[in-house]
């Protein structure tokens, strides 16, 4: 759906990435200078590469091959900047029809600004609005160009954790509802928990993986965004929502219980678990306030050159990594093959980690 | 209009058409110039600076000379401009060319600060959005320069009601064609009893420079508060 192949040269820095993306939301995932922001802003025609290829289904966007590299204006893009960009000398509403205008598309605006809420703010000028309001109209303006390709750079990094909340549910909707594939810089392993169809991993200027979010992020060797936001994502129905505040899930016959979350009973959910939150026992704990307890078999343990080792389990509910000390490995005489059982406190699943899949 | 004496008042109304003519035709001009030397890059570029920059260092009466050494019919420039039926020699538009001259460097460096200002984010934001490099032009970088180019051409007008080194240079001091109101006033003092006249056309300079001062200062707040978007 989606074909990027970008080779550029920034003084000692060599950017090589090459990647085929489905339809659905991409994620672009990398610490900050593994070279994300040049891709895509090389798939936005903002700069031009010394050799790149381009394609959004059989519209070819550049081909230096071929001589070709479309402007930016002739991409038929939605870009929405990390910062927003919105255009300070113009009315919400103006900004909004600024693209629609130039792709003489006939996008009603109503759909958009009741999706976003966005109804109130339409008179004001930028200037005069919240960040997570601003993102909003930033995502407006980009839907109603009539897209065949979204763009989004690191879309809720200037935003606190309040008005992220507020945010991810839209692009989880784009991600749904879209008829064009999405490519979304960011370097939150919760964003691309909760968001991704696709991840492309990025390091130093390269693909080093690519696959569900599921995958790559259960995979202890990924860690780009550092060792403490390493965790592993598991999909799981809504089953009952209890009346003390909790939300049970049904993963593949495990239950695991949340802090309540929206979603009806059935929907299906993400829910990622970060490793550093996970405890492991060789046996059944018993008498233990952790609600959260899934056996399973020891699938690996890397150990690096600190203290610590990551042990990836694989459970009925799918793969599990916990971060403990390579003393407590040992200790607990784990090996591959082994079966113990990891624990995991309710109230260490974070909000942001929960999201409809 | 009593109090001016018919002298007086032509020689009020020729440094308005000359300022007014001497600004609208650099304004184009200047915002190129200022464009240009704030966002490209291209070989010669101090070079460009430093001839728009020229006017303000030079003396005055460096720059009429000049522009006469150019633009006098019998040299090349001058006379295939005359051939085409345009003549600067003796004439206000010769006037108003040295006025817009030596206005050009305020205008162009009023102009490329406010260019300068705008973030060239969001001229890459509208080109996502499907805006071409006119369109960005016109549709985002203008609005938002604006302060600066009113302010840009205030300052232009201001300085040609004042030229007078390189007007007087260029195209003498002739009553009706090229006496505007410095050289009038200059004129007035060199004959006995002038000394009233002048004092009137200097109470005009001075009022014609605090309204356009105040008129910059209104206009560049009314803009300034629409693109601010408080």
């Amino acid at each position: 759906m989606l074909e990027v192949a970008v080779r550029h040269r920034l003084g000692d820095f060599t950017l090589d990435a090459v990647f085929d993306a489905p339809q659905g939301l991409t994620v672009l995932f990398g610490r900050s200078g593994s070279g994300k922001t040049s891709v895509i802003n090389a798939v936005a025609g903002l700069i031009r590469p010394d050799a790149g290829r381009v394609r959004v289904g059989d519209r070819v966007l550049g081909d230096t091959a071929q001589g070709i590299w479309l402007p930016p204006d002739r991409r038929g893009l939605g870009y929405i900047f990390q910062e927003g960009r919105l255009f300070p000398h113009l009315s919400v509403r103006q900004n909004l029809l600024y693209g629609r205008w130039f792709s003489r598309s006939s996008l009603p605006l109503d759909p958009v600004v009741e999706m976003l809420g966005l109804g109130g703010l339409l008179t004001r000028r930028p200037g005069a609005l919240s960040g997570g309001e601003k993102q909003r109209v930033a995502i407006g303006r980009a839907l109603l160009a009539d897209p065949g390709l979204i763009l989004a750079d690191e879309p809720l990094a200037a935003l606190d954790e309040a008005r992220k909340a507020e945010i991810l549910p839209y692009f989880e909707r784009l991600r749904d509802e879209a008829r064009c594939p999405i490519l979304y810089v960011s370097h939150s392993a919760a964003e691309v928990a909760r968001l991704a169809t696709t991840v492309v991993v990025l390091q130093d200027g390269r693909v080093i993986r690519q696959g569900t979010a599921s995958e790559v992020l259960s995979d202890p060797a990924v860690t780009p965004a550092g060792i403490r936001a390493v965790g592993a994502v598991l999909e799981a129905r809504v089953a009952a929502h209890h009346e003390d505040g909790l939300t049970e899930l049904d993963a593949c016959g495990l239950s695991l219980f949340l802090p309540r979350v929206r979603q009806d009973i059935g929907a299906p959910l993400r829910v990622r678990i970060a490793a550093q939150e996970v405890i492991l026992s060789r046996n059944r704990p018993e008498g233990l306030s952790a609600l959260n307890i899934l056996p399973g078999t020891v699938d690996s343990i890397r150990e690096g050159d600190g203290p610590g080792a990551m042990v990836s389990l694989d459970t009925a509910a799918g793969r599990v990594l916990a971060r403990i000390t390579r003393r407590s490995a040992e200790a607990l005489g784990l090996a591959p093959g082994v079966s113990c059982f990891a624990v995991v406190k309710t109230v260490a699943i974070a909000r942001e980690d929960v999201g409809g899949a | 209009m009593e109090w001016l004496s018919p002298a007086e008042w032509e020689a009020v109304r020729l440094s308005l058409r000359v300022s007014f003519w001497a600004t609208l035709v650099a304004l184009p001009f200047g915002l190129f110039v200022a464009y240009a030397l704030a966002r490209w890059r291209f070989p010669g570029k101090q070079v460009v600076n430093g001839l728009v920059h020229l006017p303000l260092i030079l003396p005055p009466v460096v720059t009429g000379y000049l522009l006469l050494l150019v633009f006098s019919p019998r040299a090349p420039v001058g006379g295939f401009l005359q051939s085409l039926g345009i003549s600067f020699a003796f004439h206000w538009t010769g006037a108003a060319l040295a006025a817009g001259i030596m206005g050009f460097p305020l205008m162009v460096r009023a102009m490329r600060l406010s260019i300068e200002a705008v973030d060239p984010k969001l001229e890459q934001a509208a080109a996502t959005l499907g805006a071409s490099r006119i369109w960005v032009f016109a549709t985002v970088t203008l609005p938002m320069v604006l302060p600066g180019v009113l302010a840009g051409s205030i300052l232009a007008f201001a300085k040609a009601m004042g030229e007078f080194g390189a007007t007087i240079t260029f195209v003498s001091n002739i009553p009706g064609q090229t006496q505007t109101l410095p050289s009038a006033i200059y004129a007035f003092l060199q004959v006995p009893g002038g000394e009233a006249s002048a004092l009137r056309l200097v109470l005009v300079a001075v009022v014609v420079a605090m309204l356009a001062l105040l008129l910059s200062e209104w206009v560049s707040r009314r803009v300034a508060a629409r693109v601010g978007g408080a």
